[in-house]
């Protein structure tokens, strides 16, 4: 300590400098393993709400308003977003297919990569945006005017009466709407194939019953639920962890919304790295050309 | 009329045949400040504890322990001989309808009725019936003087109605203690007046202990069996509403009278003001 009182002024400066640097980087790390602790307690106090909830009626009757709020929020922008990523799919890949002599084939590749990625990352982000926000909003609110202590106080446990109906509701709608977003962008490739290039209708059809496989529809399913869950999850704890005041729950909302985003990222990464090698393991390469 | 009662059974008389909540050595810090500070109080069966003390000083904190929304750094908390500051969160659920809780903004659910608001608590607790809820539901709200709102939405209540519904909901279950947070704040001096009203109506209808936590002193007044000022952590005061008009405690006085402490005085015009 001495040392550093006797030292120039300039070398007192980068040391001061340095220690700074460190103190900001450590209260990071303890900060982010904080939240993530937080994160884990609030994920597992739901797992235990979930099990017994899932086989108890009134959970189901509680969570039904739940899934028309999501469903009914979404349906019209995964319709929307659906719709045009089939277009543009379909736009896109005719040149290249035609050039090849595979252009009988484009459903194929409009279907596959709705079905396997974009359909579940594109209802994922629709679902995060639309209601993801929304249900860290509403609890985000109902925890700066205390309407989450009252549920405590009152002796009903609020990540039970709360958290549990809304995940269901996010794990189990963004399958559904994934599904719905993957058959507009069919019919979106269809239209650009069928009306507008003059690709006969029923090769379109064909190449797709032949090519898609159970596997596909299974990889986009887990990876949707995935993401629901997550969705769910994330929206949940960010409203029961937000800050008090309007800038706290606006704050929280999009938090909510940037880390599902990165989740959904980073998930389908890795999901798709899993299911792509196990595919390999268990079937070998599957080609879309032969 | 209600005030005269309590008055006349004298605030001096032994209300009191048993402890009910008992907070034993209570330390609770938030970051780098200190709200508790080794904090220790008994309250008695049926008697109506008024806590006062300084915005912040934590007198809400004190409530929160007591139906465990926070847990103590250190410390105990005793619901008769029930210990349940380490109470498992499943037990907790069964202990907590065992308290009402008013809180400072009523903390209506916004989604439900007046109905349902008063309903939930005995819809999540019991196997009564919707037709039994309903008239659960008006008596309490009659109790408050509310019958007859059942169909309206929380956001079309006044602050006062907000607040005597959220009273009918804390009083559903027939709990043995009734914690009120800031009850009369935000209200016009009248309706500050038909809360202090209800409170001591409460505690001679229904024979509940309570505890009061306010920093308006005409209402301490009125409905305390027992004043306890809490200050730096600690309670600096315990006695009667009559004992804490005569005691010589500057810290006391100054908040009784309602004035400015000379040191913030100091800081504030620079000289000794008094």
């Amino acid at each position: 300590m001495s040392d550093w009182i006797d030292s120039p002024p300039r070398e007192q400066g980068s040391l001061a400098w340095m220690q700074a640097m460190i103190v900001t980087i450590g209260e990071a790390t303890v900060n982010s393993l904080e939240s993530l602790g937080r994160f884990g307690v609030f994920g597992w106090q739901m797992v235990r709400w979930l099990l017994p909830g899932a086989v108890q009626l009134r959970t189901w009757l509680r969570s039904m308003p739940l899934f028309f709020e999501v469903g009914n929020r979404t349906l019209p922008v995964i319709a929307v977003t659906g719709t045009f990523v089939g277009l543009v799919l379909a736009v896109q890949s005719y040149d290249q297919l035609k050039a090849a002599g595979f252009e009988q084939r484009m459903g194929v590749l409009v279907t596959l990569s709705l079905v396997q990625e974009l359909g579940p990352v594109l209802a994922g982000v629709m679902v995060a945006g639309r209601v993801g926000g929304a249900l860290t909003a509403e609890l985000g609110t109902m925890r700066v005017t205390e309407q989450i202590a009252a549920l405590s106080a009152m002796g009903t446990d609020p990540i039970r009466y709360l958290v549990v109906p809304r995940f269901l509701a996010c794990l189990l709608l963004t399958p559904l709407l994934t599904i719905f977003a993957d058959l507009c962008g069919s019919l979106a490739g269809w239209f650009i194939a069928v009306q507008l290039k003059g690709i006969p209708s029923s090769p379109y059809w064909y190449h797709i019953s032949e090519s898609i496989e159970t596997w596909d529809l299974g990889v986009g399913f887990v990876k949707s639920m995935t993401f629901g869950g997550a969705i769910g999850v994330i929206a949940c704890y960010k409203g029961f962890h937000c800050r008090t005041g309007a800038e706290g729950v606006g704050r929280a909302c999009t938090e909510s919304f940037v880390v599902s985003f990165i989740v959904i990222l980073a998930v389908d990464f890795f999901l798709g790295t899993l299911f792509s090698g196990l595919y390999r393991g268990l079937f070998g390469f599957k080609s879309l050309v032969t | 009329m209600m005030a005269s009662d309590k008055f006349a059974a004298g605030p001096e008389a032994p209300t009191t045949d048993g402890a009910v909540v008992r907070l034993v050595e209570l330390h609770k810090r938030f970051g780098a400040l200190v709200v508790l500070d080794g904090l220790s109080v008994t309250l008695h069966r049926g008697e109506t504890t008024v806590i006062i003390g300084e915005s912040g000083s934590g007198k809400s904190v004190i409530l929160k322990h007591i139906v465990r929304l926070l847990k103590p750094d250190r410390g105990e908390v005793y619901f008769h001989d029930l210990r349940i500051d380490n109470l498992a969160e499943r037990r907790l659920t069964e202990v907590r309808p065992k308290f009402g809780f008013l809180f400072q903004m009523g903390a209506l659910f916004d989604s439900m009725t007046v109905a349902d608001n008063v309903g939930f608590p005995v819809r999540e607790h019991t196997r009564r019936n919707r037709g039994e809820i309903r008239e659960i539901v008006r008596q309490k709200l009659a109790m408050v003087g509310l019958d007859g709102i059942q169909g309206q939405w929380p956001a079309d209540l006044s602050g006062g109605q907000r607040k005597r519904v959220a009273l009918a909901r804390a009083i559903a279950l027939d709990p043995e203690v009734i914690l009120y947070d800031e009850p009369t704040t935000g209200l016009d001096p009248p309706r500050a007046d038909e809360i202090n009203e209800l409170i001591i109506k409460l505690k001679r209808e229904l024979k509940v202990t309570s505890v009061v936590v306010t920093h308006d002193m005409a209402s301490a007044r009125k409905v305390a069996d027992r004043i306890l000022m809490l200050y730096e952590g600690k309670f600096i005061f315990d006695g009667t509403p009559q004992s804490i008009e005569q005691t010589n405690d500057p810290r006391v006085r100054c908040f009784v009278e309602g004035r400015c402490r000379d040191e913030v005085l100091e800081q504030l015009h620079g000289v000794s003001a008094r």
